[in-house]
């Protein structure tokens, strides 16, 4: 008998970490400063064999503590942002649903603001004050949410509306802290903009044990989430709590986003698109939508992050080459599918 | 052997209370199908035994009250009257989460879950479809792919509400005569909501009417569908005949007789002259 189950296929995850390999080498071969890829190659060879490097300190120091960083955090943000995106859609059985939509961003954002606003001359922790703020109020927001949610009774749709009053204010508190502040302007929206350049190793050690967790957790819980999919009445029918696991698939994606916003502020698109290109790519079950979206969503953004940096002489704004990139892409993939269907 | 006994049982919704009070017995492999009017609490009654619904008195099934969500789970299946259908997920996914009652939290399948699936899938003549995505399916095949799913949690009691929701006369006929055949050679007992009577009167073996969150009438289908029953809980006219075979057919009739038919809607008066 045939296998008819959507199953994450050995060779399907393997291409797909090939590729994301791939990516993230050749990320690592081209930067803004012309090392010559040939020459970071050897460099590479040479920290693996222990041999000579045709770079000098100076070179490498490029190499290992700019470069490799940066790929290895737009990896870990688009893992982390991808595969909260895919629960999200889940739990809320919305395609549209994205890690943002329970006030992680307008928590992250309002937080981030107050920061630049109140404490500008901070400087000196181990960790930026953005970061942490960007943290604690991604947190905050979805915590509120949940609460706000909770009080006005269970199900999905109430949680829902609970993110997008919470959202709106805060922020309507961060767009009045803004304005009070026209001089932070500019260094406000440029976080909110999205973008890694400000990333070494500290923000990696930041952002990696948030994100596993929250990756394990999510693997592991992926065939819940596809019971959950039936709606609550016949997932309590099955058996099981629905509103426990979306507290906890919810708690794990929402600190993936939050590790991902302090370290990259806001970048969009990521969430949405990859975890449908999946879908439409490799089925809809989410025990292939959840890991196919965390190799997906590193692949993605480091590709995205490539352009960034090296289109022009300055850098673009992630966000705006993620969207740039990304919806094409994504109208390529929902035109092609769609024939396929009829 | 008792499958289900109720025993004044409320329930509702929030603080709404839509049952008031119905008991009922269902024996082992019978088949017992609740009828009312729109608003009657029938689906209520079907959620309230799922365990799905906080309620009063005295729920017990196979002679055990108050259960845990986990051993309910799996002797009772629930299908809803409009089932959610997973865009994307083939067949056998759906199906296979029917096995959730019986595997731990973050358990897989087992082949032995799997074999269960497949065997299912070849009963309910759905394996030809087994790789077909669930929003592919026609109604009918949609519905028996619902039942499948039921049906592969291993659950000794059925409840279904409204199962031929959206099909045509042959489709529904043939669903109903597949659970027919389901209840005969596994002994599974049924509970279903039906709003077809006649239906409700040839398959069932026990029916209960609900009026108003209340039971008005339970017992075998010749002694509840009678055509006084149907005029003051239904508001409804209809003759209660037997057919050739000796089942019972329930059909409705125009209030003001045949003839109303031509002095209301004529064609002197359908078009106003002035």
């Amino acid at each position: 008998m045939p296998d008819t189950r959507t199953r994450l296929r050995a060779p399907v995850l393997l291409i797909g970490l090939l590729v994301l390999v791939a990516v993230l080498v050749s990320a690592v071969l081209a930067g803004a400063s012309d090392l010559g890829w040939q020459r970071v190659l050897a460099e590479m060879w040479a920290q693996v064999t222990g041999g000579q490097s045709p770079l000098s300190a100076r070179e490498a120091a490029i190499v290992w503590q700019l470069r490799v960083p940066r790929v290895l955090l737009a990896a870990i943000v688009g893992a982390a942002l991808a595969v909260s995106g895919a629960t999200f859609q889940g739990v809320f059985r919305n395609p549209l649903a994205d890690p943002y939509l329970l006030g992680a961003a307008a928590g992250a954002g309002m937080a981030a603001t107050l920061v630049v606003v109140l404490a500008p001359a901070v400087t000196g922790w181990m960790v930026g004050p953005l970061p942490l703020a960007a943290f604690a109020g991604a947190i905050g927001g979805v915590g509120l949410s949940w609460l706000v949610g909770r009080s006005a009774g269970s199900g999905t749709n109430t949680l829902l509306l609970a993110g997008v009053a919470v959202a709106s204010f805060l922020t309507a508190i961060q767009t009045f802290a803004q304005q009070l502040n026209t001089q932070t302007i500019r260094q406000v929206y440029t976080w909110m903009l999205g973008g890694l350049n400000v990333s070494g190793w500290r923000e990696v050690a930041l952002a990696v044990p948030y994100v596993s967790v929250a990756a394990v957790v999510l693997c592991l819980s992926a065939r819940l989430l596809d019971v959950l999919t039936l709606g609550d009445a016949e997932a309590a029918s099955l058996g099981l709590r629905p509103g426990r696991i979306r507290l906890v698939v919810l708690a794990a994606a929402s600190l993936a986003t939050a590790a991902a916003v302090s370290v990259s502020g806001l970048i969009g698109f990521v969430g949405i698109v990859v975890p449908h290109v999946v879908r439409m790519l490799a089925g809809a079950s989410y025990r292939v939508v959840i890991p196919l979206s965390l190799v997906g969503g590193a692949a993605f953004l480091v590709l995205a992050d490539q352009l960034a940096r090296t289109i022009m002489p300055g850098e673009l704004p992630l966000g705006v080459v993620t969207a740039f990139t990304g919806a094409p892409f994504f109208a390529w993939i929902l035109r092609s599918s769609r024939r396929r269907v009829s | 052997m008792t499958a289900l006994s109720l025993h004044s049982v409320r329930s509702g919704y929030g603080d709404e209370p839509v049952v008031h009070g119905v008991s009922a017995e269902v024996p082992t492999g019978g088949w017992l199908a609740i009828v009312g009017p729109n608003g009657a609490g029938k689906s209520t009654v079907l959620k309230t035994v799922a365990g799905l619904l906080r309620a009063q008195g005295e729920v017990r099934i196979d002679g055990r009250a108050r259960l845990s969500r986990k051993d309910l789970s799996r002797i009772v299946g629930y299908a809803p009257q409009d089932p959610e259908l997973p865009a994307g997920l083939t067949v056998t996914d759906y199906v296979l989460l029917g096995r959730t009652p019986h595997l731990g939290l973050l358990a897989r399948e087992s082949r032995h879950d799997l074999s269960i699936v497949d065997e299912v899938l070849e009963r309910l003549d759905l394996s030809a479809l087994a790789g077909r995505r669930m929003d592919m399916l026609s109604g009918g095949e949609r519905q028996r792919a619902v039942l499948a799913r039921v049906l592969a949690q291993r659950a000794s009691l059925l409840l279904l509400d409204e199962p031929t929701t959206g099909l045509d006369l042959g489709h529904a006929q043939a669903l109903l005569e597949l659970i027919d055949r389901l209840r005969h050679e596994d002994g599974i007992t049924v509970v279903s909501t039906l709003h077809d009577l006649t239906f409700a009167a040839q398959y069932a073996d026990q029916v209960l009417l609900l009026d108003g969150g209340r039971a008005v009438a339970a017992g075998t289908p010749a002694e509840v569908l009678t055509a006084e029953a149907l005029a003051a809980h239904y508001g409804a006219t209809a003759e209660v005949s037997t057919t050739g075979r000796g089942e019972l057919a329930v059909l409705p009739t125009r209030p003001d007789g045949p003839e109303g038919v031509s002095r209301r809607t004529g064609p002197s008066s359908a078009v106003p002259e002035n």
